[in-house]
């Protein structure tokens, strides 16, 4: 099987490569925003961390 | 064996044990889909008469499975949270909700781009669909619920509370294309009578549906530690820990 035979899905690959390309894109960032999250909560306790210990 | 389940409901015993295991949940999450993606979309022989587009169903139905499992999760942890008061199991219940929310989401759509092929239609206003269209909207209301809900006690009550009626809608799911005459053909799996479809196309499909679920256990683990850190972040723990969060 060819590549462009594959990405073609025998004439289906709008409804095939739709499907799986918003699965990808939804579950993917359902995994990036709780990333970026942790950053920046790990960064605000360590932010109040160094605060208390000047004080 | 009930020591160490009781010491995990602590938020800083399960902070550290999900710290340790989170790792491998994702390594086996990532295998599984690599193995599964190409097995579903290159390997899985053709079918006679869907063609290509039947390989929508290595997305649609573990979707739609874990649309129903993700939902039993968060209504299970609501119950718990109501009857012993553990803040864990609130936590988890919390974070359940926008994932359910997104494998449903993803059941809908990809079923109505599948619909559209093999019915000749986007949608049908028949049971099995509306049914799975209510779903949405329970996860919906619990999220909406919980963020109008200014006090954080009563917001988790009430929150589980409409989780813990909502259940009703499972079996209604489940068993709507038996009960109603509709479009969506009934199930080819089943726990009790096993599989009818072809093994060449049934094993990919329990690879899917075994990435799902490492991958909703990777998620989940995410969004309920970063909410314990949220919650506990002028704990003792945390400041001794800090370096190593």
């Amino acid at each position: 099987m060819s590549l462009s035979e594959f990405l073609d899905m025998g004439g289906y690959a709008f409804y095939v490569w739709t499907s799986y390309g918003l699965s990808f894109v939804l579950m993917l960032m359902l995994v990036i925003l709780p990333m970026q999250r942790k950053k920046q909560l790990v960064r605000r306790i360590r932010k109040t961390i160094r605060r208390g210990n000047q004080s | 064996m009930w020591k160490f389940i009781l010491k995990l409901t602590s938020f800083k015993h399960f902070y550290q044990f999900s710290g340790k295991i989170l790792p491998w949940l994702g390594a086996i999450t990532f295998i599984l889909f690599a193995v599964g993606l190409y097995w579903s979309l290159v390997i899985a022989p053709i079918d006679y008469q869907q063609k290509d587009s039947y390989r929508i169903l290595y997305i649609h139905v573990p979707a739609a499975w874990m649309s129903l499992f993700v939902y039993i999760v968060m209504a299970t942890s609501g119950a718990i949270h109501l009857i012993w008061k553990t803040k864990l199991s609130e936590v988890i219940a919390y974070s359940c909700a926008p994932i359910g929310a997104v494998f449903t989401f993803l059941a809908l759509v990809t079923g109505a781009i599948w619909g559209h092929p093999t019915w000749g239609t986007w949608w049908v206003w028949d049971a099995r669909l509306t049914s799975e269209l209510i779903l949405l909207f329970l996860y919906i209301g619990y999220m909406a619920l919980y963020s109008a809900i200014e006090d954080r006690a009563s917001a988790a009550r009430a929150a589980a509370i409409l989780a813990i009626v909502g259940v009703v809608n499972i079996p209604i799911i489940h068993y709507s294309v038996d009960w109603w005459f509709t479009l969506h053909q009934s199930a080819s799996i089943s726990v009790t009578k096993g599989s009818s479809m072809h093994p060449s196309m049934y094993w990919p499909l329990v690879v899917m549906a075994t990435a799902f679920k490492f991958y909703f256990a990777t998620v989940l683990l995410m969004r309920t530690r970063n909410e314990i850190l949220e919650r506990d972040q002028n704990a003792n723990w945390i400041k001794e820990q800090e370096k190593s969060l």
